[in-house]
């Protein structure tokens, strides 16, 4: 446990609202070893976003951590003030977001936007600062990297610009990279060459990798562990292989029924009945509860604990092994 | 890039060319010239030389063509009441109020755009507020009330600057300017700060409302992970990203208080071309009239050629020919 590299013990993240307090995240513990991927998933609205934000301390106001502990190799961050948090951004933590035609600055070439990252962390001259921008470049996979220093983002395609955010957050060559929904925005095809790209980058540098998505799908190509998030509180969580075989979770399985990859043809896909609920109203028991076919009156009272170590999942009557009994 | 240039100056060509139309019939319709020109007492024959001699009984097609010809030999015609060629007289003038215009939107956007930064970076920190609350007050205030506040406060009360008139020059291109020595500068304080305060207030909202919008975008999310401090963030992202809508302003308030500084030039006496064309205006000297519109609006079109090729240095994307 020690060795851990991110140790994160019931994070809660409240924002205050003239409507009440929404708890976003409201107590999710897991750990993450080093050089380890793991999967963040759940629908709009689960606080798998807002969890990679408070990892890195970028929470938007009202948002703020209200408790709990993040250990980052050993380092306590929450609480940390704001320029102690600054030089493990994109120093030891990085992170990738959605959409890299918004976060890329369009009026700035990318070797000046590259140089300023450097930079941010000493990183000397302008010259060395461009050299390494270049390394991480063609390391990503853009060919001619010295030549593309020089153009805009506008200049460069989707999966292309992907790939520059993607450089940019592996310049100093970080411990974590939390990839917020990285591939979203990007073609099928694109999608598949990211994936394989950010795998064997990972595994080849050491660096671990929380990648948040609401797609099982891609999670289950790339994850070592998944967590399954439901409004802000983990409602499953194993290696990626048991979770999708024999989910525990009603709600887990009900995503894995939803996906078209998964269906046999023809077959007409299942979705999960009703709606996430309102965040400022969460039903007292299982949240999950009121969706659930398996509900009993203990799931609206009281909130379940959890079962096994390795694979496991916060429900009063998990599934067993066999299948889903939902039909 | 080229090309973009060429069309813009052919557009620039057909607004002159529909400004001149405008201007021309505009002035035609005041009234004659004749009864300003010469004296009620004059024989007919006197009269209809007169009316010969400036063309005056030719249709008004004929007059503005005839005008068009000479505006294109750079000949704006002469002053009736000065006679003299109203280029030159605008001309003569026109320096002052170019060192008075500049100075006063250079120190509103010296020191409006960084206060308008900062207030949209820290929107809730007292000193923000009162930034805020004090560019209401340089939006709402008369000009001509502040000016007269100014020369009471630091003219007359406190003695340390003066109020009217130049003050020292020094010659170039054969114009004086008297931003160049210290006498000059202290004439010009005055007017400039009165001048200044408009700009000032609409650049601190400006560059308020753009920094608020960027700092929740994206771009600065991005740039925080990666570790940058907000400073460098503000300087090298936000400021980048703000620009346009402060260029096009800092541009249209430039070339409207290059034509329209009249109040301020008048409180101070400054003797720049808003004097010139109120005092032309009182006397219908109608070629100084038509010749000051004209050039105003071949400045307002210089100007707005500077600014639109100035988006194309600060926005990459508008370069390859690509239209907003």
């Amino acid at each position: 446990m020690s060795k851990a590299l991110l140790q994160v013990r019931d994070l809660r993240t409240h924002f205050e609202t003239r409507a009440g307090t929404i708890k976003a995240v409201d107590g999710i513990s897991f750990t993450l070893e080093r050089g380890e991927i793991l999967g963040l998933v759940g629908e709009s609205g689960s606080g798998k976003s807002v969890t990679g934000f408070s990892l890195i301390g970028l929470l938007d106001a009202p948002g703020r951590i209200a408790g709990g502990s993040v250990l980052f190799d050993r380092q306590e961050l929450v609480g940390l003030s704001q320029s102690e948090m600054r030089k493990l951004r994109g120093k030891r933590i990085a992170m990738i977001f959605q959409d890299p035609a918004a976060t890329l600055n369009p009026v700035l070439t990318i070797g000046q936007q590259m140089a300023m990252a450097v930079q941010a962390h000493g990183g000397g001259g302008d010259g060395a600062a461009l050299a390494l921008a270049a390394r991480s470049l063609s390391r990503v996979g853009i060919p001619d990297a010295a030549a593309r220093l020089n153009a805009y983002p506008h200049e460069f395609s989707g999966g292309m610009r992907q790939r520059v955010a993607i450089a940019i957050a592996l310049l100093h060559e970080p411990e974590l990279i939390i990839a917020d929904e990285p591939t979203t925005a990007l073609d099928v095809s694109i999608q598949a060459q990211i994936l394989a790209e950010m795998k064997m980058l990972a595994q080849g540098s050491g660096t671990a990798l929380i990648w948040i998505s609401h797609d099982l799908a891609i999670v289950s190509s790339l994850a070592d562990r998944v967590i399954v998030l439901y409004l802000g509180r983990i409602v499953e969580y194993g290696p990626v292989r048991d979770v999708l075989r024999a989910p525990l979770h009603p709600y887990t399985r009900g995503l894995l029924d939803s996906l078209p990859a998964l269906a046999a043809p023809g077959q007409k896909l299942m979705q999960i009945p009703g709606s996430t609920p309102s965040p400022l109203n969460v039903p007292p028991g299982c949240p999950f509860a009121p969706r659930c076919s398996h509900a009993t009156e203990l799931c609206r009272s009281e909130p379940p604990g959890v079962g096994d170590e390795r694979h496991g999942a916060f429900c009063h009557h998990p599934l067993n092994a066999s299948g889903g009994p939902n039909a | 890039m080229l090309g973009y240039i060429i069309q813009r100056l052919i557009q620039s060509g057909f607004v002159m060319l529909a400004m001149s139309a405008l201007v021309f019939v505009g002035v035609y319709a005041i009234g004659n010239p004749i009864d300003v020109l010469i004296s009620p007492d004059a024989t007919q024959d006197i009269r209809e030389a007169t009316i010969r001699h400036y063309g005056l009984d030719q249709p008004l097609w004929q007059q503005y063509l005839a005008f068009l010809g000479r505006l294109l030999q750079g000949d704006l015609g002469r002053s009736f009441v000065l006679n003299i060629p109203v280029l030159q007289l605008v001309l003569s003038r026109l320096p002052a109020t170019l060192e008075l215009a500049l100075a006063s939107v250079l120190i509103g956007a010296f020191v409006g755009i960084p206060l308008g930064i900062y207030a949209g970076y820290r929107p809730e920190s007292p000193v923000s507020k009162t930034i805020m609350a004090v560019s209401v007050l340089g939006f709402s205030v008369p000009t001509f009330w502040v000016g007269l506040i100014l020369i009471l406060t630091f003219a007359v009360n406190l003695d340390w600057l003066p109020a009217g008139d130049r003050g020292e020059t020094v010659e170039i291109f054969g114009v004086g300017w008297s931003f160049l020595t210290w006498d000059g500068l202290r004439f010009l304080a005055l007017p400039a700060l009165n001048l200044c305060l408009f700009k000032l207030a609409m650049l601190i909202r400006l560059s308020r409302a753009g920094t608020r919008e960027i700092m929740l975008s994206d771009t600065v999310k991005f740039a925080r992970a990666a570790g940058l401090s907000d400073f460098t963030i503000l300087r090298r992202h936000v400021l980048r990203l703000i620009s346009i809508p402060l260029v096009t302003v800092f541009g249209l308030e430039f070339g409207s208080t290059l034509a329209f500084a009249v109040v301020t030039e008048t409180i101070f006496s400054w003797p720049g071309v808003g004097k010139l064309i109120i005092d032309s205006i009182t006397s219908l000297d109608r070629p100084v009239m038509v010749g000051y519109l004209i050039l105003v609006a071949f400045l307002f079109v210089t100007i707005n050629l500077v600014v639109d090729l100035t988006y194309a240095l600060l926005d990459p994307r508008l370069r390859r020919g690509r239209r907003v």
